[in-house]
């Protein structure tokens, strides 16, 4: 048995041996638009703290995580479907319908808080499931496809509403979205929708390093050539789009919580959300990107916002930032990625090796 | 396609017309060209050759001005020049005919030659006028295929590997540098780019001439230049080298057997593959067995269905009509993911565009499908990954190199090994050495002989006769989408040809 297990050990070893370390693989990281943009993080938070130290304050920081929470959920959601080369723009709608939903359903009743969470992620998956096989097997851009999903639910939540604020579900539910966990030391309070962010990070971040998530990536990057090697590319992306509109539900069920219920909950989510994906430098069309990076970005997006405010910009000009960062999001990335393509040759002359050269010919270094 | 064909006279006294000298291009600190040197006369065929990865493409692009040189001398008919720009080159008579196509495919052909500088009436483009120049320009080629007013996607990539020629030679280019003109072409059609280059060299055009084929380097060029990493080793006159030094001259070693023997103990056992009736839209009567242990190529021309064989026995492009059956049992390839499933493997002629997640690591390729269709053994394979690329020799900076950065021989092997890892029992593989190098061509030969030894069963779609032959148990000829019929390796270059254009059924035996 120790045989086999040392064999093992062995094969892991030589497996290692012949990875970039820890180290080169986050330094190579953080010089990709979607490792840059922790380091833009980072400089935000100071840049805000610089501006208010109070919002430095352990309690104060833990709250802002838990207001963005439901953004940086969306916008993980949004990566999926981006990674894989589509667009969810139904994202918005989908989050007002579930407030909608949350809202009329269940009312004052206690007992119907779990029915109704049930019933609200099967219409969060089935709405993904429509707008993901609509666009792999009707072949309809996924652009059309959930721009007219977001115009037909959102008819329908103003037409059941007649655009007013209906309904006001039981306070144990709304709970989920202001409530936390009190009397934590130096924190106060940990909210809910803190946890529920860290649990839907570690989820997305676990499933991305599953071969459904390698693959999505790589049917984001080369359809064809994932078909060719047997994925189902309809199904790979079909699952991306439920995912989204799983990450919407989140979010909406976090939102009743402190925005209420209003059909203008949700509003614009699908750009925020786009937004913050690219400014997580994952690429349009696919293929690259890392998932954490979009929730980095809506958290810097938010805390841009926020360093805006305490500078005295009036919160009317958040769509006007929003609108120039996605653009300019975009073609910084663009031209980053086109200059790694010129540049290319920078990487054809790293210094390369024989992959796992057989002990015998160890010495037989072929160097650059 | 003979050598005798086109004489080549000697052209040893007319005049330079490309002049390089210590030509030297560092990236980022590491030389990719150091010192080179070398002279083009007019209407002589220069051919360039070199591993991948040995500089000639760098080479081109400076002489095309796409990149800049670092150190050493240009000079055009002993005029020195440095351009900045592709246009500047250009406008010297110096035209570059890439690999990669440059065309619009809405456009017709004769917007796509003029592109930018159309003949113009006042400010309105004279389309007659564009046209009929076109046309001229065809024809003192003597291309009779192409029309000026067909749009260029109509036209099939030989055609329009044809019309970027045409391009480079209507810059009224006294220098025109091809990288791996026939890559893309088969059979009648590199008899056509063999024409055009001989009526290029009558006019006094120097050619600089990139191919990974030897037997066109042979047949067409008067001098060989060898690169290196980066440095000349060699060039001299194509009539005092052969192949056998050349190709040492380009791998700094001796390969003893170009084609290696088949490996001692490999058994031709039962049928694992059998087709019988079968067809598609671009099929028909398709009958072959293949047997475990067997080589079996297909040769034919480009369109004859090759690749659709392939495909449909694949599930890519499945057969509609007709039945297969694996290892006796039946077997019909719905979709690739069933073909994967019963373990066939289809290496695709394109491995850019078909075969590799270009932004992903050589690891997550290789383990691509693996995690498409048997998700459960990831983990097995992944510890399985160091020794694949061990045995199929992969040069890399490590397994989390983005693949788009390795050298063309590199990228294939990546794709050998995604298939490897599914252990296939029926390895299906279209071009597999298409635009590598000759050292990882051995090592697809090499990989291919062992795989028979095991009792795999391979079926080589190729372009390259002598490759078809000096691999194959047996030959399959296909035309217009029918197997047209079987020839032993023992026959010549020229019964394949005949069987794949339809020459011989034609002039029956008289």
């Amino acid at each position: 048995m120790s045989v086999s297990e040392n064999a093992q050990g062995t094969r892991n070893e030589i497996l290692a041996r012949n990875r970039s370390s820890a180290g080169d693989r986050l330094l190579r990281a953080l010089r990709t638009p979607s490792g840059g943009v922790f380091i833009l993080l980072i400089a935000l938070l100071i840049a805000v703290i610089a501006a208010n130290p109070s919002f430095g304050e352990p309690g104060s920081l833990i709250r802002f995580i838990g207001r963005t929470a439901p953004i940086a959920i969306a916008a993980i959601g949004q990566y999926f479907v981006i990674v894989s080369g589509e667009f969810d723009l139904s994202m918005g709608s989908v989050v007002t319908a579930q407030v909608f939903i949350a809202g009329n359903l269940i009312g004052d009743d206690d007992a119907r808080v779990l029915p109704v969470l049930g019933l609200m992620f099967v219409f969060g998956a089935f709405i993904g499931l429509i707008n993901g096989l609509v666009t792999t097997l009707l072949k309809v851009p996924s652009f059309i496809v959930t721009l007219g999903m977001m115009l037909a639910l959102l008819g329908m939540v103003l037409y059941s509403t007649g655009g007013a604020a209906t309904g006001n579900p039981a306070d144990s539910f709304r709970q989920i979205g202001r409530g936390g966990i009190r009397d934590v030391p130096v924190l106060e309070i940990i909210p809910y929708p803190v946890i529920i962010f860290v649990v839907t990070a570690a989820a997305a971040l676990w499933l991305m390093r599953r071969p459904y998530g390698r693959t999505l990536i790589a049917v984001g990057d080369n359809s064809r050539a994932a078909a060719l090697t047997g994925a189902r590319v309809w199904w790979v992306k079909t699952r991306a789009f439920m995912l989204s509109s799983l990450s919407a539900t989140v979010a909406g069920i976090i939102l009743v919580g402190y925005a209420g219920v209003h059909p203008s909950v949700g509003r614009g989510y699908e750009f925020t959300a786009i937004t913050a994906v690219v400014l997580g430098g994952v690429v349009l069309g696919g293929g690259r990107g890392w998932v954490l990076s979009a929730a980095a970005g809506a958290f810097a997006l938010e805390t841009l916002f926020t360093l805006l405010n305490f500078l005295g910009v009036e919160s009317t000009w958040r769509d006007s930032v929003q609108g120039i960062i996605i653009i300019v999001a975009v073609a910084a990335a663009a031209q980053t990625w086109q200059r790694k393509r010129r540049g290319a040759s920078s990487r054809t002359h790293e210094p390369t090796h024989p992959i796992a050269p057989p002990p015998t010919v160890g010495t037989n270094e072929r160097g650059i | 396609m003979d050598k005798e064909v086109f004489p080549l006279e000697s052209r040893v006294n007319t005049p330079v017309v490309l002049s390089v000298s210590g030509l030297s291009k560092s990236f980022f600190g590491i030389e990719v060209l150091k010192d080179v040197s070398l002279e083009l006369r007019s209407g002589e065929v220069h051919g360039l050759v070199g591993e991948n990865g040995a500089g000639k493409s760098t080479l081109m692009k400076l002489l095309a001005g796409v990149h800049h040189r670092d150190s050493g001398t240009i000079e055009l008919s002993g005029a020195p020049v440095d351009f900045s720009h592709p246009t500047q080159a250009h406008e010297a008579g110096l035209s570059t005919v890439f690999q990669e196509f440059n065309l619009l495919p809405d456009r017709t052909v004769a917007e796509n030659i003029y592109l930018g500088r159309e003949p113009r009436s006042g400010i309105l483009v004279n389309r007659k006028a564009m046209l009929e120049r076109t046309r001229e320009l065809l024809d003192q080629l003597g291309i009779t295929s192409i029309q000026p007013s067909t749009p260029v996607s109509n036209l099939s990539v030989a055609q329009q590997q044809i019309v970027e020629i045409a391009k480079a030679v209507s810059y009224d280019a006294r220098i025109i540098s091809m990288d791996e003109p026939t890559a893309a072409l088969a059979g009648p059609e590199v008899e056509l780019l063999y024409s055009i280059i001989g009526r290029l060299k009558e006019r006094g055009v120097a050619i600089l001439y990139v191919s990974h084929r030897l037997k066109e380097i042979f047949d067409l060029c008067d001098t060989i230049t060898v690169l290196k990493d980066g440095e000349v080793v060699g060039s001299q006159p194509a009539s005092s080298m052969d192949d056998a030094s050349l190709v040492r001259l380009m791998v700094g070693r001796p390969i003893s057997a170009y084609f290696p023997e088949v490996t001692p103990g490999t058994i031709i056992g039962e049928p694992l593959l059998e087709v019988a009736d079968a067809g598609n839209e671009q099929l028909d009567s398709i009958n072959l067995a293949l047997r475990t242990g067997e080589i079996v190529g297909i040769a034919g021309l480009q369109g004859s269905g090759r690749t659709e064989l392939v495909e449909a026995i694949f599930g890519a492009a499945p057969f509609t009509r007709g039945s297969m059956r694996l290892a006796g049992e039946a077997y019909t390839a719905r979709s690739t993911r069933t073909a994967i499933q019963h373990r066939v493997a289809l290496i695709t002629e394109d491995r850019k565009s078909q075969g590799l997640s270009l932004n992903q690591s050589i690891l997550d390729n290789a383990l691509s499908v693996i995690r498409s269709v048997f998700p459960g053994r990831t983990n097995q394979a992944r510890q399985d990954a160091p020794g694949v690329f061990s045995s199929l020799e992969v040069i890399a900076r490590d397994l989390d190199q983005e693949v788009q950065y390795l050298s063309g021989g590199n990228q294939q092997k990546v794709v050998l090994a995604k298939w490897l890892a599914i252990s296939p029992r029926l390895v299906l593989l279209d071009e597999p050495t298409r635009g590598i190098d000759v050292g990882a061509k051995v090592a697809v030969y090499n990989l291919m002989r062992a795989l028979a030894a095991e009792g795999k069963a391979i079926l080589m779609v190729s372009s390259e006769l002598p490759e078809v032959l000096g691999m194959s148990d047996r030959v399959l000829v296909m035309r217009d989408g029918l197997i047209a019929g079987e020839l032993s390796p023992t026959s010549t270059e020229e019964e394949v040809l005949q069987l794949a254009t339809g020459a011989r059924t034609e002039e029956t035996p008289s």
